[in-house]
């Protein structure tokens, strides 16, 4: 039942689904770490302005669709004479609706920092800088490994949808080699398990840099700072 | 955009409507089989934990489109012949169990185990046990992720639209090309799945700050 050769006679077909899906992929995941830390910094720096317009756009994309979304910019966008590319649209909307996700991770471990640490290090003299650069973000970073890495397990799986608006990627590669050769199973599950493959990377990648993160031994803090940069 | 709304707002409704029913049946049925699979995945029987386990890899590991597209196309070269929305339904389904296996399995594995001990030493049958005093505790604690998972399922509803059911994503495209008005449609559609999914959110809030009492504590 399950015919091997079809798979090597699409190898051409897999190969390049599986390279659009992978730099799509990498630069819309980039694109919502990047922008996710503009908006959570915005929001911490600035509660007051930035709060409530970070707050809508974290709901807007918990609460939207990314198809809807990807529809919006590939169909919507030529009418405010946005013309983009199905595949820029594809990295444009995975990394808009990332970006809201990875907004609250952000923010989420910030808000997890004991107070007492950033008063304690205040009270012995340590700059606001050095708090924030050597207290603060060091416990954050460990503390967002893991939601990030599911986060960016849930966006690999969602730019399947990429698909529906014409990008080459795996789905729709896949779907191309059912149509033709009209078996069902193999292209399917060959195109499942690549997405299985890179998903098990990151999750891998995501546990690999927790474990070093939490092995990192905190350097001296001195008080006035001078010998910071000595042992880098 | 409220133009759309208010020349279109049969259409859909309809479409809305048949969101809801696809989304709230799969996850109404993913309930039980979920309920059932974590059982499955802390079972001390390596047989029944080590299928369980795969199934839940699978569904939680490839995306939700794939596994929309190979059920629907696989259904019938097995000689099962499904309308698209019962396909739409079963796959939802079989995703959201998968999902909402891994929440309950961690809500079950948070209850104190000296209450299972004293149930089963008070002569109280193991499914007894589960059904009176390890599930209903493992809902209230698990009520934040459930919520989040229905959410996540209404919005993946969207996808089902690429194999012809026409519920609210379906509809939009219908009218995006009837009237020649994408961006106006689908910012209309954008505001029917926020405002759903915003209502589900404040109504999982006020249930969960109702049942904070009578919770398990160590």
């Amino acid at each position: 039942m399950f015919d091997i050769a079809i798979l090597w006679e699409a190898r051409e077909l897999i190969l390049q689904g599986l390279w659009n899906t992978v730099w799509i992929c990498f630069l819309g995941c980039l694109l919502a770490l990047s922008l996710g830390l503009l908006l959570a910094a915005l929001r911490l720096a600035n509660p007051q302005v930035f709060g409530y317009p970070v707050a809508c756009y974290v709901e807007l994309c918990r609460g939207i669709p990314l198809l809807i979304l990807l529809f919006l910019l590939y169909y919507g966008g030529p009418s405010i004479g946005l013309t983009l590319s199905a595949s820029v649209a594809g990295v444009v909307g995975i990394g808009l609706y990332g970006a809201g996700y990875f907004a609250e991770i952000y923010r989420g471990g910030f808000k997890s920092i004991p107070k007492g640490h950033v008063e304690a290090a205040r009270m012995l003299g340590i700059s606001p800088f050095h708090v924030l650069t050597r207290i603060q973000i060091p416990q954050m970073a460990r503390l967002i490994v893991p939601p990030s890495t599911n986060q960016l397990i849930i966006l690999v799986k969602e730019s399947a949808l990429i698909s529906i608006i014409s990008v080459n990627d795996l789905t729709k590669n896949a779907t191309s080699i059912v149509n033709e050769t009209f078996h069902v199973i193999e292209p399917y599950l060959a195109v499942a398990l690549l997405y299985w493959l890179i998903i098990e990377l990151i999750a891998r990648g995501g546990y690999a840099l927790e474990k070093r993160l939490a092995n990192r031994q905190p350097r001296p803090i001195e008080p006035l700072g001078d010998t910071l940069h000595a042992n880098g | 955009m409220f133009e759309i709304l208010l020349n279109h707002y049969p259409a859909l409704a309809e479409g809305l409507i048949i969101t809801l029913v696809v989304s709230l049946s799969a996850i109404a049925l993913g309930l039980v089989l979920g309920v059932l699979l974590a059982f499955g995945l802390m079972s001390r029987h390596r047989l029944l934990a080590w299928p369980c386990g795969l199934y839940r890899s699978f569904w939680r590991g490839t995306p939700i489109l794939l596994q929309l597209l190979l059920v629907y196309y696989l259904l019938p070269e097995v000689g099962i012949e499904l309308a698209p929305i019962s396909a739409a339904i079963l796959t939802l389904t079989l995703n959201t169990a998968a999902f909402q296996s891994e929440i309950f399995r961690s809500g079950i594995s948070h209850i104190p185990a000296g209450q299972i001990e004293a149930a089963r030493m008070a002569g109280i049958s193991a499914w007894q046990t589960r059904k009176r005093i390890i599930m209903p505790q493992v809902f209230r604690l698990t009520l934040p992720p459930l919520t989040n998972e229905i959410i996540t399922i209404l919005k993946n509803s969207s996808l089902i639209s690429v194999i012809a059911v026409t519920e609210l994503m379906r509809v939009s495209e219908q009218i995006a090309s009837r009237t020649f008005q994408p961006l106006e449609t689908y910012l209309a559609a954008a505001l029917l799945y926020l405002a759903v999914n915003l209502v589900l959110a404040r109504l999982s809030a006020y249930l969960e700050r109702r049942m904070v009492g009578g919770l398990a504590t160590e």
